[in-house]
C-alpha cells in the first residue's frame, strides 16, 4: 500500500512538473499576471508530492518491508535502526529520490522566499526548474523506480554494505546533494536570464545567496566524504582521485569560479556572458557527475549497480538539459553587454586569473577522468589516469593560484596599484619563507613538497590577516575607529577573509598529512609493542563480542611516550555475516599536532595480529579548515549588498532610470 | 567572430556526448590481453593434489587447445563448468586447466564433485603464472594455436552463445591453418 | 556480462581481509628496497579494482602483484624494469601515471594548452578594454565613481 502510494506520488509529481513548466512558459510569453502565483503554488505542490514519496520509502525501510526490491537488496532486520533510515539513500534508487526531494525543496524554498521584484525572471526560473524536475522524475519512474516490488518476497534482506553503516553515510550524501542540486537554481536563473536577454546587478544580487548556499553545502559534503573515508577505510586515505570523487570536485571548482565571477558581475557589471556560462557549467557538471557514475561508463569504488539502459536515458537527459542550455547560450549570450571596464592591474583582472586557473583545473580533472574512456572508444587500448597524474598537474596549478590570493584581495577595483600591495604583503612573504625553511629543516621526508605547502599556507594565512588589518587601518587610527570600521565592513568581505583563512589552514593540513605522514606495522601478540615517532603502541588484549548485525574482535592498545602513559585506544575488526564483508574500525588519537591512527587485521596463529600504526600530522585541521572555509561562504550569504552613502544616490537614480526604460 | 565563440561550449559538449554515447557500449573494467599473437609464456606447474602430472606450457604445443583458468572459490566458474564438460566430451578441442590460488586439495575436491573436463591441470597456488598470463579474474580462457601462440582470450563464463558464436569458429579456423 | 564481472570481483574480494595497505608480513628486510617497493605500489594499479593502486587495495590479486614487485626488486630490477615487467603482462592500464606516448600526449599537454589559451583570451579581452578605459568617466556612466565607491566601502584606501 505504502509503496503504491509513494509510486503514485511520484507519478503525480511528474505530471505537475510537466504541466507547470509548459503553462508557466506560455503564461510568461502571454504576459499573464497570475502566472507568478501559479508557478509558486505548483512548486510547493511538487515538493509536497516528492516529500510524500520520500516519506513512503523511509517508512518501507523503517519497517523492513522486503516485498519492495530496494529494501530487500539493501536492508536487514538486524540492521541498527539509524542505518535502516540512512539506508534509504544508500542505494541508487533511493539516492535518486533524495536528489529529487532536494531539487523540489530548493524550488519550494525559492517559491517561499521570492519577492515580487523581477516577477518575470523568477517565473521563468520556475519553469526551467520544473522542466529539470520533470526530466528527473521521469528518469526515476522509468529506470530507477524505488518502489518496484519483489515477488516472492524474501524473509530477510541482503543488508546494507557494511562500509555504509556509518554516521558518515547519514550526512555525506544529503549535504553533497544539497550542494549539487542547489546549483540547479542558479542554472535555472541563468537560463531564464538568457531567455530574457538581459542580466544585471539585480540578477546577480538575487542569485548570489543561492550560489553561496549551494557552494557551502557542497564544501561540507565533500569534506564529510573525505572525513568519512579517513575514519572508515582503515588506513587514513581521504582522497584518491577516484572518478566519483572527481565528479564532486568538478562542480565545486566550477562553483568556486562562479561565486568569484558573480561578485565581479554584481559590483562592476562586467564578465556577464562568462558568469552565465559558469552558472550553466556548474550545474551541468553536477548532472553529468551524478549520472555518469551510474551509467556504467566509468568504474569507481563508489559504483552503483550498473545498467546500460539507464545509461541511454541518462545521456538523453544530459543532451536535453546541457545541450539545450548551451545552444540557448550560443544564441542569446551576445545580448549580455557589459558596462564596467577595468585595467590590467585591478581586482577584476585578478579574479579573472582566478577563474582561469580554477577553470583550467576543473577542465583538467574532467579531461583526466574521462580520458581513459576516450581512448577505449577509439582504440583497443586502455590506460589509467590515476592519483599520480592529478598530483603532478593539479597541485602545481593550485599552488600558483594560491600565490595570487592575498594580492587579489588587496587590489582596488577597476584601477589598482600592484607595488603598494606587494609592499604591504612583505611580512607575509617573510613569514612564508621562514616557515618554508623551517619545514625543510624539520621534516625528514618529502621535504620540498612539505616546505612548499607550508610556505603557501603561511603566505595566504598571514596575507589575509594583513588584508583585514589594512582595511581596518589597524595601528594607523585609534582602536575604536578600527572597531567601527570592522562593524561597517560588508559581510562579504569578512566572508572572503574567513574563507581564505580557512583555505590556508586546509592547505597546511593537506601538506601535513600527505608530506609528513609516517607508518609502521608489525605482528603483535598481546604484550608486544611497536614504536613509531617516539610513541610506543602495545597490544594489551583482544576480545570477541557480538554487535547488532556483526561479530567483532576488539583490540585494546596502550599508548605511551617515553615514560608517560597516554591512555588506551580501542580498535575493532567487524565481520557482517549477511553481506560476508569485513570492516575495520580504527582507533584514532586526535591532537592538534596530529593523529595517531591504529588498525589491525586478520590474525595468524603463530605470529599474532598484524597491527598498522600511522601518524598523520595536523589531520584534525583538515576538518577545521574546511569548516572555516564553509563558514566564510555562509557569512557572505548574509551580505545585504549595502552601498556606501556617496554612491547610493547616483546608483539609485541610474537604476530607477533603467527600470522605467526596460 | 565573437558569436562563433559563444557556440564553442556547445560544440565541445557535442563531442563529449558523442564519446559518452560510444562509451556506453564499452566495458570500462575490461582490459585487452597483452598476449594476443604472442607466444604463450613459459611455465611449468606442479600437479594438483591427487593427480600425477601437472601442466607445462610445452604440453600445449602441436595442436589447437583451450587454456582455462579456474578456482573452486569462483562462483562463475561453477556456472561455466557444464559448458566445459560439454566441450570436453565433444572432443573438438582439448582443454587444459590452471587451478588458480586454491588451497591444497580444494581444486581436486571441486573437480571430483563437478566433473573434470581437463586433459591436464596445473596448480598455480601462488598465482605467478596467472600474472604472467595477465589474468584479472576467473574464469578466463585462452585459445592457443598449434605453434603455441595465444590467439584469443575470453573473459568470463563461456556460454552456449559464446562457444557457438565466437570460440568454436575460431578453433576450427585455427585447426585448418597450416603449421607455420 | 557486467553482472558476471561483478560476481568475479565479488569472488575475489571475499577472500581478502578488510585491512588494506601491505601487511607487516610483506615488509622487506632491506629498508631501501622497502621504500622503493612502497613507492612502486603507489604507481601500479590494482587491475581488478576500481581505480585503486595496489598499495590501497585489499584484493588478493593486489597482494600477488605486490609480491611480484618484491621479487623483481630482489632480483635486482630497477624501478623502471619492475614497471615494465607488469606493463608487459597487463598493458599501460597497470600504470597509475599514464606514460607519455602517442595516445597520451593530448592529456599531458592539456593543462599547458588550457592555461596558455585561457591566458591569451584574457589578455585579449582586458587589453581590448583599453579604449573604453582611456575615455575615463566621459562615458557618462559614472563607472569610475562607482568603482572608487566600491573600493571605499570595502575599506580599501
Amino acid at each position: 500500500m505504502i509503496a503504491e502510494l509513494g509510486q503514485f506520488a511520484l507519478i503525480l509529481a511528474l505530471m505537475v512538473a510537466l504541466v507547470q513548466s509548459v503553462l508557466t512558459f506560455v503564461g510568461v510569453r502571454t504576459g499573464d499576471p497570475a502566472i507568478h502565483g501559479f508557478a509558486r503554488a505548483g512548486s510547493i505542490a511538487q515538493f509536497v508530492l516528492m516529500l510524500t514519496a520520500f516519506a513512503c520509502l523511509t517508512v518501507l525501510f523503517a519497517v523492513s518491508d522486503f516485498s519492495v526490491l530496494v529494501v530487500a537488496e539493501n536492508s536487514h532486520t538486524d540492521k541498527p535502526f539509524l542505518y535502516k533510515l540512512t539506508g534509504v539513500w544508500g542505494n541508487h534508487e533511493g539516492s535518486m529520490l533524495l536528489w529529487g526531494l532536494i531539487l523540489t525543496a530548493y524550488t519550494a524554498a525559492l517559491a517561499l522566499s521570492a519577492k515580487p521584484v523581477e516577477a518575470r525572471l523568477v517565473s521563468l526560473t520556475f519553469a526551467v526548474q520544473s522542466l529539470v524536475t520533470a526530466a528527473f522524475t521521469a528518469f526515476l519512474l522509468f529506470t530507477s523506480n524505488p518502489f518496484a516490488r519483489l515477488w516472492p518476497s524474501p524473509m530477510n534482506g541482503q543488508d546494507l554494505n557494511p562500509l555504509l553503516q556509518d554516521p558518515g553515510l547519514a550526512s555525506h550524501p544529503p549535504m553533497l546533494y544539497a550542494g549539487y542540486v542547489g546549483f540547479s537554481i542558479t542554472f535555472s536563473f541563468a537560463v531564464a536570464a538568457l531567455i530574457e536577454g538581459r542580466v544585471d546587478a539585480r540578477w546577480a544580487r538575487i542569485v548570489r545567496p543561492w550560489a553561496l548556499a549551494a557552494w557551502s553545502f557542497l564544501t561540507v559534503g565533500i569534506a564529510l566524504g573525505a572525513a568519512w573515508a579517513y575514519y572508515e577505510l582503515g588506513w587514513g586515505g581521504w582522497w584518491a582521485w577516484d572518478p566519483v570523487e572527481n565528479a564532486s570536485l568538478m562542480p565545486w571548482l566550477a562553483g568556486t569560479a562562479f561565486i568569484h565571477s558573480l561578485r565581479v558581475m554584481e559590483k562592476r557589471d562586467t564578465l556577464k556572458a562568462w558568469t552565465i556560462l559558469l552558472a550553466l557549467m556548474t550545474f551541468s557538471l553536477s548532472l553529468a557527475g551524478t549520472f555518469l557514475v551510474r551509467s556504467g561508463v566509468l568504474t569507481s569504488v563508489h559504483a552503483f549497480a550498473v545498467d546500460p539502459e539507464r545509461g541511454v536515458f541518462i545521456l538523453g537527459i544530459l543532451i536535453a538539459v546541457i545541450g539545450g542550455s548551451l545552444a540557448l547560450y550560443g544564441l542569446r549570450a551576445s545580448h549580455l553587454k557589459p558596462t564596467g571596464v577595468f585595467s590590467e592591474v585591478s581586482r577584476e583582472s585578478t579574479l579573472l586569473i582566478n577563474n582561469l586557473f580554477i577553470g583550467a583545473a576543473c577542465a583538467l580533472v574532467f579531461f583526466g577522468t574521462f580520458y581513459p574512456l576516450f581512448i577505449t572508444t577509439v582504440s583497443d587500448e586502455t590506460i589509467t589516469v590515476g592519483a599520480p597524474f592529478f598530483n603532478a598537474t593539479f597541485n602545481p596549478m593550485m599552488g600558483v593560484l594560491f600565490i595570487l590570493v592575498p594580492v587579489s584581495g588587496m587590489l582596488a577595483w577597476k584601477r589598482g596599484k600592484l607595488k603598494p600591495v606587494l609592499r604591504k604583503l612583505m611580512p607575509a612573504l617573510v613569514a612564508a619563507l621562514a616557515a618554508g625553511v623551517l619545514a625543510l629543516w624539520i621534516a625528514d621526508r618529502t621535504p620540498i613538497a612539505g616546505a612548499l605547502g607550508t610556505a603557501l599556507a603561511m603566505w595566504v594565512g598571514i596575507g589575509v590577516l594583513i588584508d583585514i588589518a589594512q582595511r581596518l587601518k589597524l595601528g594607523d587610527i585609534p582602536l575604536k575607529a578600527s572597531l567601527s570600521r570592522a562593524i561597517n565592513l560588508p559581510l562579504g568581505i569578512w566572508g572572503m577573509a574567513v574563507a581564505h583563512f580557512g583555505l590556508a589552514i586546509t592547505v597546511f593540513a593537506i601538506t601535513g598529512v600527505s608530506a609528513w605522514k609516517q607508518e609502521t606495522s608489525a605482528f603483535l601478540m598481546p604484550g608486544q609493542s611497536l614504536q613509531i615517532a617516539g610513541y610506543t603502541v602495545e597490544l594489551d588484549d583482544v576480545r570477541r563480542f557480538d554487535g547488532a548485525n556483526y561479530v567483532a574482535e576488539e583490540g585494546r592498545f596502550a599508548i605511551s611516550r617515553g615514560q608517560r602513559d597516554l591512555g588506551e585506544l580501542v580498535a575493532e575488526r567487524r565481520f557482517y555475516p549477511v553481506r560476508q564483508m569485513s570492516t575495520t574500525e580504527s582507533a584514532i588519537r586526535t591532537r592538534g599536532t596530529g593523529d595517531l591512527y591504529i588498525s589491525f587485521g586478520e590474525p595468524s596463529r603463530e605470529r599474532g595480529w598484524p597491527v598498522h600504526v600511522y601518524i598523520y600530522p595536523f589531520a584534525m585541521w583538515l576538518w577545521i579548515g574546511s569548516a572555516i572555509l564553509t563558514l566564510g561562504g555562509v557569512l557572505s550569504i548574509a551580505d545585504r549588498g549595502r552601498r556606501s552613502l556617496t554612491a547610493r544616490k547616483t546608483a539609485d537614480t541610474t537604476d530607477a532610470a533603467r527600470e522605467v526604460t526596460s | 567572430m565573437n558569436r562563433l565563440f559563444l557556440f564553442l561550449p556547445l560544440a565541445l559538449f557535442a563531442v563529449m556526448a558523442a564519446y559518452f554515447a560510444l562509451g556506453l557500449r564499452e566495458n570500462p573494467g575490461e582490459i585487452p590481453s597483452q598476449l594476443i599473437d604472442r607466444e604463450l609464456p613459459a611455465f611449468d606447474l606442479p600437479p594438483i593434489q591427487g593427480h600425477e602430472t601437472g601442466l607445462a606450457s610445452a604440453d600445449l604445443a602441436g595442436e589447437v587447445s583451450l587454456l582455462n583458468v579456474f578456482g573452486s572459490w569462483c562462483p562463475p566458474c561453477a556456472i561455466e563448468h557444464p559448458m566445459l564438460m560439454q566441450i570436453s566430451r565433444s572432443g573438438v578441442v582439448p582443454i587444459y586447466g590452471i587451478d588458480w590460488k586454491d588451497p591444497p586439495g580444494a581444486g581436486t575436491r571441486w573437480l571430483e564433485r563437478n566433473g573434470n573436463p581437463y586433459v591436464r591441470i596445473g596448480n598455480d597456488a601462488e598465482g605467478r603464472v596467472a600474472i604472467d598470463l595477465g589474468i584479472t579474474g576467473a574464469p578466463e580462457t585462452f585459445i592457443i594455436d598449434r605453434a603455441g601462440r595465444v590467439r584469443y582470450r575470453h573473459v568470463g563464463v563461456i556460454t552456449e552463445e559464446v562457444w557457438e558464436g565466437t570460440l568454436l569458429p575460431l578453433v576450427e579456423h585455427l585447426q585448418a591453418e597450416e603449421m607455420p | 556480462m557486467r553482472q558476471i564481472l561483478a560476481a568475479m570481483l565479488a569472488g575475489l574480494m571475499l577472500a581478502g581481509s578488510a585491512l588494506a595497505s601491505p601487511g607487516p608480513e610483506e615488509r622487506m628486510e632491506d629498508a631501501r628496497l622497502e621504500a622503493r617497493a612502497r613507492a612502486l605500489y603507489d604507481q601500479l594499479r590494482c587491475v581488478v579494482c576500481q581505480s585503486q593502486s595496489i598499495d590501497d587495495s585489499n584484493a588478493p590479486l593486489a597482494a600477488d602483484l605486490r609480491a611480484v614487485v618484491r621479487e623483481r626488486l630482489l632480483a635486482g630490477d630497477s624501478d623502471a624494469e619492475v614497471k615494465a615487467y607488469l606493463q608487459d603482462r597487463y598493458g599501460d592500464y597497470v600504470l597509475m601515471l599514464p606514460p607519455v606516448q602517442g595516445n597520451t600526449i593530448a592529456l599531458w599537454l592539456f593543462p599547458l594548452v588550457m592555461l596558455l589559451g585561457g591566458g591569451i583570451a584574457i589578455l585579449v579581452f582586458v587589453r581590448g578594454q583599453r579604449r573604453a578605459l582611456m575615455a575615463g568617466d566621459d562615458t557618462g556612466e559614472g563607472d569610475e565613481a562607482r568603482a572608487r565607491a566600491l573600493s571605499d566601502e570595502e575599506g580599501l584606501s
